[in-house]
Order: C-alpha cells, then structure tokens, then sequence
C-alpha cells in the first residue's frame, strides 16, 4: 500500500486544501480564545492586584462584532465546501462504468467487459472512472481514503460514485458503515495502472465465468429467464400477435422516457430496469396491462446488472 | 410550618429505605438519579476501556470482532441515554430548579418520582439487554441491519430506550411548567439564572423530539418481529427513512446533552471570577436558538447517505448557522474573566477545561459541516473524536464542573480541595492523549466500529490507549474523594464559593421545604461585588 499522501485525485488534493484552510481557521480561534483564557487567568487572577479599570456594561458591539465575524467565516467555509463537494459528485460524460455490488462482506466487481473481482478494483488512470453501486443486503459505504472519497451503497438502489486517479498504485478500500460482525474485513484494494497496463490486466483477468462481456451474459439470463418469451427476441417488443401478449419493446429503451400508468413519465436509467425486473407493479408502463411477474429473489444484484447491460447494447429496431 | 421543621435537612427528613423510595422530594429524586447515573456512567466507561485495550494491537487482542462490536454498541447505549442525556437535568438540574427559582419543589412531584422508575425500568432492561447478549447494531441502530440481519437482543435494548424516553418526556414537562410557574416574587424571566434557561431549552427540545425516536423504535421493531416492510427495500421500505427520522430526535438530543453544560459553565465562571456574567441575553437566546435550529440539521449526518445535492447544501448551510450562538457562547464566557477576580477552585478549573474542549470540538464540527471535507472525514476516527470533545471533553467536563460547584450544597460536605484539582488536570490531560491522536487516525482514513485495522495505524492507537488509562484514573479520583467526604468532609456553610443565586441563601444542604420564607427577588442574576472596579454605564 502506498500513496497515501499527496492524494491520488485532482479532487481529493482540493480537499486536502479545504481542510488545510479548516485546520488554519481552528488554530486561529485556538490561539484567541486559548491565549486570552491563558491571559486572563494570569493578570486577572484574585491575588493579582493590577487595577481592573473602568469597565464597559454595554455589550452589544462585541457581540454583534463576533457575530458577524463568525457568520461571515462560516459562510465563506460553506460555500467552498459546497461547491466542492457538487463536483465531487457530478461524474463527466465520458466516465468508464464499472458495477460494484457489496454483501456481508465483500466488494464484488464486475467490469463491462464481463471480469469479475472481489475485494479489489482494477482501473486505469488518467482517465474518468464512474462506479454503479448497490447493495445486497444492508447498508455498506464503498470508501477510498486515498481519493478522499466515499458513498454509502445501498440496497435496493443504485449510487454511483466517480473519481479520476493520476498515478499509478494501491490503494485501500475500506467499507466505512457498520454492515455486521464481519465489517472490519469488508476491505480490498484499488490497483490503478496505465491504460496499456489495463488493458493487458482485461485481457488475462476473465473471471470464473469465462470471458464473456456483462451484455452477452445478460442476453443469456434474458432467455433462460424468460424475458424474450414475452418482450421477444433481442427485447423488440411483443404483441398478441408474435408472443402471445402485448409487452413493451427494449430496445432503444435505456435513457428514453417512459410513461406510466399513474400519469408520471420518468426516465429508463439503471433504477427503473431494475425496479421493472424487481418490483414491476410499482412501475406499470402506459399502455400495456400489468402482468409481468416480479423476479425479486429469483435474480441477483449482480444478474439485474447483467441484465440492465444488455437492454442497454439494445439498440432501436437492432436485434442482436 | 413550624420553625423547628425547617431546620430539619432533606437529608436528615427519614431514614429508611421507604423514605428513599417513596419520596417527592426533588432534592431526594436528584440523589436517586445520582446514584443510578453514577452506574451508569462507570458500566458505559468498562465497555469503552475494553475498546480501547482491543485496539492497542492491529489484530484484535480481544479475539472476538462480535464481542467488540457488541462492547461499543453498549457502550454508545449506555452513555447515550442512560448518562448523557439525563445526565445533568435529572441530578443537578433537580436538585436545583426548585432551589433556583425559591419555589418548594417541582410542578409534579410525583410525575418527577415516576421519571425515576421508568429510567429505572428501562436501565433494567437496558442491563437485562447487555447481560443476555447485547446487540451488535452500535447505539444508531441503522436498517435493515438492524431490523432484519442483527442477531442479537434487538428488541429489548430498543423496548429499554422506548421507555427511557418516557422518563425524558416527563422530566421536561415537569421543568417547562414549573419554570413558567414557580418562579419567586420578582424573579422575572431575565432575571433567571442562565442554568435554567439552558434547562428550559433543553426540556423543550425533550418533549418535541422523543416521540419521534420513540415511533421510530417502534417501526424497527415491528420490521423485526412481524417483517412489516418500513425500512428494508427488500419488503417495499426504504432505508434512508430511518435515518432521517432517527437523526431528527438524535441531532437536537446532542443539544439536549450539551445545553445544560452551558448552563452550568455560565453559572461558575462568574462566580469564580467574581464578576457578572458578560451577555446575558446574548447568551440566553443563544441557547433558544440552538434548540430551534437544532431541529433543522439533522441532515448533516447524511452527507454521503444518498440524499439529494439540494439538501446536503441546505444543511450545510444550516449547520453553519447552529454553529454560531455556541461561538457566541465562548467568547461571553471569555468576556466574563476579562477584568475579573479569578479563583482556580475545582469547579473553575473544569470549566475552563469545557471551555477549551468544546472550542476544539466545535470547531472540528466546522470540517464536517463543510460538505466535500465531511466526504472524507465521516465515518471515520475523526467524527468519534469531533464528538466525544463536545461530549466527553465538554458535557462531562460540565458535569463534572456542576457536581464539584453544588456538592457543599447537596451533601453539606466540602471535599479535598487539592485532589479535586489534581482531579481536572488529570482529566484534560488523558483525554486529550485519548482523543487528539483521533483526529489523526480519522484524516488518514481509519474507519470507525473496526474490531481490528492495518497495521499503519497502530502507533497512534496505542497512544490513544495509554490517555484512556490516565482518562480513567481522572475519572475514578472524584469517586474515591467524594466518598470520602461524605463521611469524613468538614461541614459546609450555605454559601462556601461566595456565589449569588437563591440556592446559596438556603442552608448547606437544604431543608425539605428549601426555604423557611418564600424568597422575593429584587436583582438581575451574578450581582458580584466588584471590590475597586468603577462602572460605567
């Protein structure tokens, strides 16, 4: 393990100047407010017989003067801290998707490319990484010190997390929300190479299930499950006609909106294919009766993700 | 009455265990809760000794990561609601509410002797919870963990807090009416002690905020045992609901433990310095406006939870803001000493140990405000130290400083003065060697609640180690002391420190009925005499 200090990201070093900016107000408030008790005890102790002098009973202009000093330090803290962290959090464009699903008490990755690992994420630097994340069971917190960086990762939900690491190295990974007996050993590490290095590293590390990308695996699920018998093959769409029943097509779906039954349109992210598959009866589409079956407790976190890549490779009116 | 009934002290008032049991004495009930607190403080203190010798070695020298993740869950339980947060108000705060405001006793005498039995009950509950087990969830008690994958006895240490709350409610209640309604001829509300007006502040912030912990313990159990879906997203709940809801009672409950400290701060440095306090209305609204906005922040635990970016900036900016009146509070309290007289008594050296403890913790609160430092700084070592400086270096501090300032009043027994001393130091010190090194371990990413951590982090966990075996030597000294001045302390007078407030007219300790003539008030609080200080107005 190494690198810990300067921090490995572009944003984790403008943290590191925020809190020095933190750490420098603190000691300035220490110094007053230490140097004047320490002052005080010392001249204006009983036995001291220096003259006390006239003194003031109006208040008001110390207060409103440490007020007002108080308030505009803080707002200025604020503001830094702020628009700091609404960047830490709003990934590029461009970012490489890695899935990142967390369980009593391990890190399970699995790369677009279909390699899995556990307890370590291999990614190459220089380059936006952008981490979809849930949980299996309770809440973990997926934390990168080095990157002065983490997010809780919950179940039932996706979060995402990104970061862009500049030097090549280790680096640990904690789970930083009590997630059980075992939550001290949910660790693993971060191996951050050159993109050459990467790339070599996707070529060799197939995981158990062969080399197969998290699409073709999920197109897999998408028969052995059933979904073509009714959305059809390659997710076109079915009707009474071809499949028996009238389902919505998926391709072209991911990122497009969708119209429910309830009147609200939302739009087809990672969340809602997965709140389709899970729970489909909170999410009836405009359109179509709602008789699609929920797979909930038939299907893993990590299958969901299988099957969310695939429908996203479905392009419109392709069938792949 | 008679006269001769006046003179019989609340202590000398019967002997028996009955006249314990069955008293409304608020002076009586004080020392009940004294003697229960007392345990309950030393029993949370032994979980967090064991904790600390765990972590001496990067491996665990317990051996078991459920017995330690069972230790500092009890240990957060235990100092959280059977120590921190009745801690001041229901001894001190009891004991001298009714003495403060010249009044006979509380509003409800018998509602504050039933306040008793429920914290006992739950304190019997809560023990009952550890002994057969404990649980393993830490005092947060997070979902689903909790609700569904913790084994251990859930349920009963939740049932002890349910009815620890009730107890709560009442004492609130029971200081909200009685300050509204027992204050002596003349005593105005500006003319209240500032003790009191903390206590005000606190008990309303007791009766708004534990109902909701009290249903949001309900839920959890009623997701455990008959797995209605509220919070695990498995069954159709949502997990970030619990929090929300727990952190609105558990946010402005750390007001609760920290305002009456306040209270007690703003009693001594005045009377230790000889001078009036500096402030005192600034000081006052300080503590109302911390209870309110206390009730607006609670989002600030959630910063890396998966809330919105709108809200995390929101309470940021509002935690900023709650910031502020404790500011205000420092620089009053060191406004007072400026042209005072000042006495290093016990009580005076304690607080200006809380003075400086709680500056440190407040400000170490201004890194996790700021929302990208929190990022970084959550959940790790650097969050447990930021808030044992407030809790443990400050309301214990406080406490501490209380018991030693009211102890000739409670007991009629003055104790060594030089142990008591040797006591504060001791105190400061070791627990700035347990908890400064904290604030390191958190910046370099140690994770909180681990049982055992890599190896780079070792030598700063030894060092907090050896300060938590001087912290508890500090600790054990008043109990050693104070014991013996009960049976062995010189006789104290009714006014040993010189101070002003009502408490101090009525003997050391008081008689049953506190005053033989209703008191009536013709001065605002702290009217120190200022033996060559010419003032102007």
């Amino acid at each position: 393990m190494n690198g810990y200090w300067p921090s490995a990201t572009v944003e984790g070093r403008e943290v590191d100047f925020l809190l020095l900016a933190l750490l420098l107000v603190s000691y300035a408030v220490l110094a007053l407010v230490f140097g004047l008790i320490l002052l005080y005890m010392v001249r204006y102790r009983a036995g001291s017989g220096v003259s006390r002098g006239a003194r003031s009973r109006k208040t008001w202009r110390f207060e409103i003067s440490w007020t007002a000093a108080t308030l505009a330090i803080f707002f200025g803290l604020f503001i830094w801290g702020g628009d700091l962290y609404v960047r830490l959090f709003q990934p590029p464009a461009d970012a490489l998707q890695i899935y990142v699903v967390g369980k009593q008490w391990m890190w399970k990755v699995e790369h677009q490319g279909g390699q899995r690992e556990i307890n370590a994420l291999h990614i190459p630097i220089d380059r936006p990484i952008q981490l979809v994340m849930t949980s299996e069971d309770v809440i973990h917190d997926f934390a990168v010190p080095a990157f002065r960086i983490k997010h809780d990762v919950l179940p039932g939900r996706y979060q995402t997390l990104w970061f862009q690491v500049d030097a090549a190295g280790v680096f640990q990974l904690f789970c930083t929300q009590l997630c059980g007996v075992g939550h001290y050993s949910m660790t693993g590490e971060i191996v951050a190479m050159s993109q050459p290095d990467f790339e070599k590293w996707l070529a060799n590390g197939a995981g158990p299930e062969g080399h197969e990308d998290m699409a073709a695996a999920g197109k897999e699920l998408f028969t052995a499950h059933g979904c073509s018998g009714c959305h059809g093959e390659g997710g076109v769409g079915g009707s009474p006609e071809t499949t028996g029943v009238a389902a919505p097509a998926l391709s072209g779906l991911y990122g497009r909106s969708v119209r429910l039954q309830t009147g609200a349109t939302v739009t087809a992210d990672d969340k809602f294919i997965r709140d389709c598959i899970l729970t489909p009866d909170k999410t009836p589409v405009a359109g179509y009766p709602q008789i699609m079956p929920s797979f909930s407790g038939q299907i893993s976190e990590e299958k969901v993700l299988r099957l969310i890549a695939y429908i996203k490779s479905l392009k419109s009116g392709s069938r792949t | 009455m008679t006269h001769s009934a006046a003179q019989i002290s609340y202590l000398e008032d019967g002997h028996t265990l009955r006249s314990w049991l069955l008293t409304t004495d608020h002076k009586r009930i004080a020392i009940l809760y004294l003697v229960a607190i007392t345990f309950f403080f030393f029993a949370g203190g032994f979980a967090a000794f064991l904790m600390r010798y765990n972590l001496i070695s990067s491996h665990g020298l317990l051996g078991s990561a459920e017995t330690y993740n069972r230790l500092f869950s009890m240990h957060g339980i235990l100092m959280v609601w059977f120590f921190l947060v009745p801690a001041v108000p229901v001894t001190l705060g009891n004991f001298l509410t009714p003495l403060m405001l010249g009044a006979r006793d509380l509003a409800f005498p018998r509602l504050n002797l039933l306040s008793w039995y429920l914290f006992m009950v739950a304190g019997f509950v809560a023990l009952y919870a550890v002994l057969a087990g404990g649980v393993d969830t830490g005092w947060t008690f997070y979902t689903p963990l909790t609700s569904l994958y913790s084994k251990g006895h859930v349920v009963a240490a939740i049932i002890a807090i349910f009815i620890a709350g009730f107890s709560s409610i009442a004492t609130g209640l029971n200081f909200i009416v009685t300050i509204h309604k027992l204050r002596a001829p003349g005593m105005g509300w500006y003319r209240m002690p500032v003790f009191l007006w903390s206590l005000y502040a606190t008990s309303v912030i007791l009766v708004l905020a534990t109902p909701v912990l009290a249903m949001t313990l309900l839920l959890v159990a009623f997701e455990r045992i008959f797995g209605i879906g509220v919070f695990d997203p498995a069954i159709g709940g949502d997990p970030l609901l619990f929090q929300h809801l727990f952190w609105f009672y558990s946010h402005p409950a750390v007001y609760v433990m920290i305002l009456p400290g306040f209270g007690v701060i703003s009693e001594i440095v005045p009377a230790f310095s000889r001078k009036e306090l500096f402030g005192y209305k600034f000081i006052v609204w300080a503590s109302i406006a911390i209870a309110v906005i206390g009730f607006l922040v609670w989002g600030h635990h959630m910063f890396v939870a998966g809330t919105s970016l709108f809200s995390a900036i929101v309470f940021s900016l509002l935690s900023y803001m709650v910031a502020v009146p404790s500011a205000i509070k420092v620089f009053n309290w060191v406004g007072t000493m400026h042209k005072g007289y000042i006495h290093f008594d016990s009580p005076m050296l304690y607080a200006i140990g809380f003075i400086g403890l709680f500056t440190t913790g407040g400000l170490t609160g201004l890194f996790v405000a700021a929302l990208a430092a929190d990022v970084h700084l959550t959940q790790t070592y650097f969050v447990v130290a930021h808030f044992h400086y407030v809790m443990v270096g400050g309301m214990v501090s406080a406490y501490f400083a209380g018991l030693h300032f009211w102890w000739p009043k409670i007991t009629g027994r003055l104790y060594p003065e030089m142990w008591g001393r040797a006591a504060a130091i001791t105190i400061f010190v070791g627990f700035n060697l347990t908890f400064f090194p904290q604030f390191v371990l958190g910046y370099l990413g140690m994770p909180r609640r681990y049982f055992a951590y890599p190896q780079q982090f070792e030598a700063l966990n030894l060092l907090s180690s050896a300060g938590a075996v001087v912290l508890a030597m500090g600790y054990l000294l008043p109990l050693g002391y104070f014991t013996w001045s009960l049976l062995y302390g010189e006789r104290a007078s009714a006014n040993p420190w010189g101070a002003t407030g009502l408490e101090w007219t009525t003997p050391s300790p008081p008689p049953t009925e506190n005053f033989a003539v209703t008191p009536i008030v013709t001065q605002a609080p702290y009217q120190y005499e200022q033996p060559e200080a010419v003032i102007h107005e």
